[in-house]
């Protein structure tokens, strides 16, 4: 069986707008492997929610569209797909569940039924599928099953609406979820047991899953590796332990500094990232970080940086890693070119 | 729920009570009297007045016609002697309502329809056709249209009756010049409300569930989009079904539009008060109606348990 159950190789997605084209996803690669947990993390407007949604292509289009790349998922790619093969996808074998349960859910249909609908022309006998539903909805942790099936989603709680979201992705045993930031609007208690129920399920079904969010914390408790993204481009990728204790690029070490501690003394600062994320009208030519980065150089304006492997699992793109670049924290011994740079002809 | 609509149904009649008296001492302001014909001596008005109880005070008059209006009699029109309110809006009321349900059906169908496939197709030509009908359907007043029906059906292609109400194929002009401005407001409503209900998350989640896109209009868009066309209903069904004026006038209808219009200005008391409240009752009956529908459409709406 093939290791890796998806595949994105250098992707491009962008947005046609009366501003111009907004450049959302510019040459995105990362791989999910089975039964792993990836993780994407980045600021807002990063890039890394629609790159999620470019897996099922659910970014409205127009005015969305693929400036190129591919997705391949189990070796077929889902960018040549008809309609049919996707609608069979969505759902089938891979299933999402999105940012806001609150606004996520059809307020006007049971919710029994939002999850029943995803049986529909998939072959499954109409007789089995209230129980199946039920089945579901007890294995992600909804108490009195029967009488939420009867339910609207207002008359749930934002925890209990994620829930029935996770059987809703659930329902045909996907081999992949999808979850865009699925605890963001909810407080730390349900988070952590939404975090706990995903983990289950890794564990009971060797379901792959991809989450996505702008919280280290879930990153660390969940993760098996990370992709960081900035501006619209993966900047480093790795286990989990090589992003925590062996980052590699400035934004992410940023984003270690600026995570609120417990053992930070009392007169010490949080240290934002300073400056704001490239505009995506846009994009900065160079490094889409070197704007803001501490230890930016003057390549970093000019040209796209270098893709480095600095460990077996890790990747950064960075020309900090440069046989030419000065000294800093953010060296590694090893780093190997695996994408060369134009700047290399200079 | 019980209780919701019990409350809806004290609101609307306080309101029924407020609007006949307002009309009821607006009336009086009118200038003019019913009984200024320049036949009459002073001394046949002066007995007409006594009749009809003018001559009474101001307040005891109204006590007598909130008294006969409790038992549901809207008193004698002053202008066709010898004819009751009652009799006349009985004659007349059975004429406009069945044109005005003819174009309510024939308006909303259309209307929804139009809308819905607008915005589906938003930005083709079929959505251009739309908005084309929604800006004709609004800006071109009920007069012209029904002339320009009649002229184009009825005269030149000789297609359809064009005046008089005696068969269906009568009904049919009228009720399109009449539906027409439903219709429109309707579709571009709907077509504003779908979009709308379009970029919500849930018809994300939809799509990501693999579902077709036939089912996510039909079950997921539709009935939260129609929200809006019902707020818009209430008021609407009441003044079409009540009967306009000008739509009867042209298609010579014997509705209840034109004894509305001539009450007025043969200051006819009693017909003014008595159609008024009858259109009152009807306006705010419909808006209880879609009140409730709404409970029924929307969840979240419904007060209460079962």
């Amino acid at each position: 069986m093939e290791d890796k159950i998806l595949e994105l190789k250098n992707v491009v997605y962008s947005f046609h707008t009366y501003g111009g084209e907004v450049k959302a996803v510019r040459d995105v690669s990362f791989e999910v492997r089975r039964g792993e947990i990836l993780g994407i993390v980045g600021e807002s407007g990063c890039g890394k929610s629609v790159t999620a949604q470019c897996i099922l292509r659910l970014n409205p289009e127009p005015p969305g569209f693929f400036g190129g790349g591919e997705i391949l998922f189990d070796g077929k790619d889902i960018l040549k797909m008809s309609n049919k093969e996707m609608r069979k996808l969505r759902g089938g074998d891979i299933g999402f569940v999105f940012q806001d349960p609150m606004t996520s859910l059809n307020p006007t249909m049971r919710v029994g039924n939002q999850i029943e609908e995803v049986f529909l022309g998939r072959g499954v006998d109409k007789k089995f599928v209230k129980e199946r539903s039920l089945e579901i909805m007890k294995q992600v942790g909804i108490n009195d099953a029967e009488k939420r099936y009867r339910q609207y989603p207002h008359e749930l709680s934002g925890g209990m609406k994620q829930r029935v979201m996770i059987a809703i992705a659930l329902v045909s045993k996907p081999s992949l979820i999808i979850c865009d930031e699925p605890t963001t609007s909810l407080d730390v208690t349900i988070e952590a047991q939404i975090l706990d129920l995903l983990l289950e399920l890794r564990a009971k079904m060797g379901t792959s899953i991809i989450i996505i969010t702008h919280d280290l914390g879930v990153i660390a408790r969940l993760c098996d590796r990370v992709v960081v993204m900035y501006g619209g481009k993966v900047v480093e990728k790795g286990l989990v332990d090589d992003i925590f204790y062996d980052t590699a690029h400035p934004y992410t070490r940023g984003l270690m500094s600026s995570i609120a501690r417990l053992d930070t003394k009392k007169d010490e600062k949080l240290s934002p990232i300073e400056g704001t994320p490239p505009d995506l009208f846009a994009p900065p030519v160079g490094c889409p970080f070197a704007a803001r980065c501490e230890f930016a150089m003057d390549v970093c304006k000019e040209y796209p940086p270098e893709t480095y492997q600095v460990g077996e699992e890790h990747e950064t793109s960075c020309w900090l890693q440069h046989a030419y670049a000065p000294e800093t924290v953010m060296r590694k011994k090893n780093a190997v070119v695996l994408e060369k740079g134009e700047a290399k002809n200079d | 729920m019980l209780k919701y609509i019990a409350k809806r149904v004290v609101a609307a009649i306080l309101t029924l009570w407020a609007l006949v008296t307002i009309v009821f001492f607006l009336v009086r302001l009118l200038p003019g009297e019913p009984f200024t014909s320049a036949k009459l001596t002073a001394e046949v008005a002066a007995n007409m007045n006594a009749y009809y109880g003018f001559d009474k005070p101001l307040w005891q008059q109204y006590l007598t016609y909130m008294g006969n209006l409790l038992q549901g009699n809207f008193g004698y029109s002053m202008k066709y002697t010898n004819k009751t309110v009652n009799y006349i809006i009985g004659q007349t009321f059975p004429y406009s309502a069945n044109l005005g349900i003819r174009a309510l059906v024939f308006a909303v169908s259309f209307g929804l329809v139009l809308g819905i496939i607008a915005a589906r197709k938003r930005g083709t030509k079929i959505d251009f056709f739309c908005v084309i009908v929604a800006i004709v359907g609004t800006s071109v007043p009920d007069f012209i249209m029904g002339a320009v029906l009649q002229y184009f059906f009825g005269i030149k292609w000789g297609l359809l009756p064009i005046a008089k109400y005696e068969g269906f194929e009568y009904t049919i002009l009228p009720s399109v010049a009449l539906g027409f401005y439903t219709l429109a407001s309707v579709s571009r409503i709907m077509r504003s409300s779908m979009l709308e209900v379009t970029s919500q998350d849930y018809i994300k989640t939809a799509r990501s569930k693999g579902l077709s896109e036939m089912r996510i209009t039909c079950k997921h868009q539709i009935r939260n989009a129609i929200m809006p066309v019902m707020t818009m209903m209430g008021p609407t069904v009441a003044s079409v079904l009540t009967g306009t004026f000008v739509i009867e006038s042209i298609f010579v209808i014997p509705g209840m539009g034109k004894y509305y219009v001539d009450s007025i200005t043969n200051s006819d008391y009693s017909m003014v008060l008595g159609m008024t409240v009858f259109y009152g009752f009807f306006l705010v009956l419909c808006n209880l109606i879609v009140d409730i529908l709404y409970g029924v459409a929307d969840p979240r709406v419904r007060i209460g348990k079962r």
